[in-house]
């Protein structure tokens, strides 16, 4: 669309001076581990393991690796349901993901909520709601927290380009930007919210909207982790500053359904082919083998870590019938703690 | 001891809250510079500046929605809606995420929001609802209703202090009519029900300022003992309380201001049908709004809200059963 923004290269290469190879391996990792996961409990559905219906980010799994990997242990996570390396980086472990997904007791929920409907609070991510984009309200709060206190933290949340319609994508962005508050929003535009193509959802790139709020917008190439994980470190540094929040929007596709029933009839062939070409992963794979890496046993560790993690949860028990009405007020506090932040930047800082 | 208005007790609440406990703080609209629509917050803002007494965008759900995320980690933020009317456009942050947080993520969420709520002032449909029901039917909750300055100050700074989200039902039109003996200091009153005045012949069960109605009410007819039940708190609700003014009096009449399908009331006569049915002397009676939106002029308003003759009438009725 006709607007001026720091379009990244679509191309393989170094974007960013900020990471090491470790970082680089780390991205290409977090990657492959929502790849092999969401795969694997594709065929746990079907085979009926799996309850209520399943989502997945196929294709997108640069926007959370990469925004992830910018973010420091204190800061605050609110995940959208198709950024499952946000989780894993953040040090949620495999088998407590399928376990959430069957609705077993040892899921993040315990049952109590099912998919991708979940945040680890142990590890500084607050679970998403089905209203989108509710959540950028939440991460506006966990800010002004953060403003309040005088801390130097951030809070990121992503959300769809459908979510730009709704009256809380304003909200958010108006208070963001009337209270200057260090809060991260990453629009992730994967070209269809369900079968919604963007022409029917906005008539101006909802990027260009974010100077009508008074701070910036920019459009990144979401099929590249290392670009976003540049741009996320760029807007956590001037939120930390005091400089404000930042609108990205990560331009991918969505190659799946909207959920496993979803054919994608309505998805021209031709588009997916298009961006099959930009698998984001592929492309973090050339950039890790030209670093001389063994890609091949960086997957084989992979996929043995998600093998344990299904049969560790396939051996969790169902939740207790008896407790269904058990937890719906808190006797004390439970607050949000702090998680894994593996970037070797904060390594150096701290 | 002082003597506080209402109103007074409940600003009263939320300073020594904010004094004692850094966590705390206010937010919403106009009540910073300008103290609030209802003065509630006057002064706040040179006690406490405007890090802490927080003029917000003209936004419901993003107030809520923002005090969430701020009471996750770890603040405890009062929020106003400016009338209770309009926390519909905040109710699906209230319903949806904070409602539900703890029992799906186990992050507890200690917000509190204040609904000035009811009518008897020609505020029209905008201006005069009872929205508590709403909320009593939405998991995750608690819903408290005080009618005195003791109560209102006492169960604000129980709001503030629970882990949960509260709502906190404050009604206008007992601002500045309601008058009485507040304790200084903090205090904590509990989310339990109070016996407003002692009776055997009958039970009147109300909250909010319908209990001044029904003690008005009830004060003499023709001599009989009449109990008046204060609920304070609507979730928690207080059963065992209800059916001790039951097993008491055998014949009870209850009194929302809300509209009166699915109200408090509603609740109330199925939790004596199922549990408390032979202990009745009589058929359980309501007096309630009629579903119908709150009119504006005096003589329409009045036709609908539940007045003292209305209540008197019914207690009569009933006592002659």
């Amino acid at each position: 669309m006709a607007t001026e923004t720091a379009q990244r290269s679509a191309e393989p290469g170094d974007v960013s001076e900020h990471l090491t190879k470790e970082d680089r391996i780390g991205l290409l990792r977090a990657m492959l581990m929502m790849r092999g996961i969401e795969e694997r409990a594709m065929t746990l559905y079907r085979q009926g393991k799996v309850p209520g219906s399943f989502y997945d980010g196929y294709g997108q799994e640069a926007v959370s690796a990469g925004a992830a990997w910018a973010m420091a242990p204190r800061d605050r996570l609110c995940i959208l349901h198709r950024d499952l390396a946000a989780h894993v980086i953040r040090g949620v472990p495999a088998a407590r993901i399928f376990a959430q997904y069957m609705g077993r007791e040892g899921g993040i929920t315990g049952g109590r909520d099912g998919n991708v409907h979940f945040g680890d609070r142990t590890k500084g991510c607050v679970g998403m709601v089905s209203m989108l984009p509710d959540m950028m309200l939440v991460a506006t709060g966990l800010a002004m927290a953060f403003k309040l206190r005088r801390e130097e933290r951030c809070a990121i949340t992503w959300f769809g380009d459908g979510s730009t319609s709704r009256g809380d994508f304003h909200e958010a962005m108006n208070w963001a930007g009337v209270q200057r508050l260090p809060v991260i929003f990453v629009l992730e535009n994967n070209q269809y919210a369900y079968s919604t193509p963007l022409d029917q959802q906005f008539a101006v790139d909802p990027v260009e909207r974010a100077a009508a709020y008074g701070f910036p917008g920019l459009t990144v190439d979401g099929n590249d982790c290392e670009a976003m994980f540049e741009a996320v470190r760029e807007a956590r540094e001037r939120a930390i500053g005091g400089g404000g929040p930042t609108l990205i929007e990560a331009v991918t596709m969505r190659m799946h359904g909207h959920a496993a029933h979803d054919d994608m009839k309505y998805v021209p062939k031709a588009q997916i082919e298009e961006w099959r070409a930009k698998d984001p992963i592929d492309r973090q794979v050339k950039r890790v083998e030209a670093l001389g890496v063994d890609v091949q046993a960086l997957r084989d560790e992979v996929k043995a870590e998600i093998e344990r993690g299904v049969e560790e949860a396939l051996a969790m028990p169902m939740p207790d019938p008896d407790t269904a009405a058990d937890r719906v007020f808190a006797d004390e506090p439970a607050l949000l703690e702090d998680g894994n932040a593996p970037w070797s930047g904060f390594a150096r800082t701290s | 001891m002082p003597t506080m208005t209402y109103l007074q007790a409940i600003g009263d609440a939320m300073r020594e809250e904010m004094r004692s406990d850094e966590r705390v703080f206010v937010m919403g609209e106009d009540i910073g510079v300008f103290g609030g629509a209802f003065k509630v917050t006057d002064g706040f803002i040179e006690e406490f500046g405007a890090g802490r007494v927080m003029d917000t965008p003209l936004a419901e759900s993003g107030i809520i929605g923002t005090a969430i995320g701020a009471a996750v980690e770890g603040l405890r933020p009062i929020t106003e809606m400016q009338f209770a009317d309009f926390v519909s456009c905040g109710f699906d942050q209230l319903v949806n995420v904070a409602g539900k947080m703890y029992y799906r993520q186990g992050l507890s969420v200690n917000i509190t929001v204040r609904l000035p709520s009811g009518g008897g002032f020609s505020g029209g449909p905008f201006h005069s609802q009872n929205p508590e029901a709403w909320f009593m039917h939405a998991p995750g909750l608690k819903v408290v209703a005080p009618s005195t300055a003791e109560d209102a100050k006492g169960l604000l700074i129980s709001a503030v202090r629970d882990p949960n989200p509260v709502v906190y039902m404050e009604h206008k039109h007992l601002y500045r009519r309601v008058k009485g003996d507040v304790p200084e200091g903090t205090y904590e009153t509990p989310f339990s029900a109070r016996v407003a005045r002692e009776g055997t012949d009958l039970a009147v069960i109300a909250y909010g300022a319908m209990v001044h109605t029904a003690l008005e009410a009830t004060a003499d007819i023709d001599g009989a003992s009449v109990e008046v039940l204060d609920l304070r708190s609507l979730v928690p609700l207080d059963e065992e309380a209800i059916l001790a003014s039951v097993r008491k009096c055998s014949k009870v009449v209850i009194v929302d201001e809300a509209n009166q399908t699915c109200a408090t009331g509603a609740q109330v006569a199925a939790l004596i049908a199922e549990r408390a049915w032979e202990d009745l002397d009589g058929p359980v009676v309501r007096v309630a709004t009629p579903d119908v939106p709150i009119p504006f002029s005096p003589s329409l308003e009045q036709a609908v809200l539940p007045q003292v003759d209305d209540v008197r009438e019914a207690c009569r009725e009933l006592l002659e059963y």
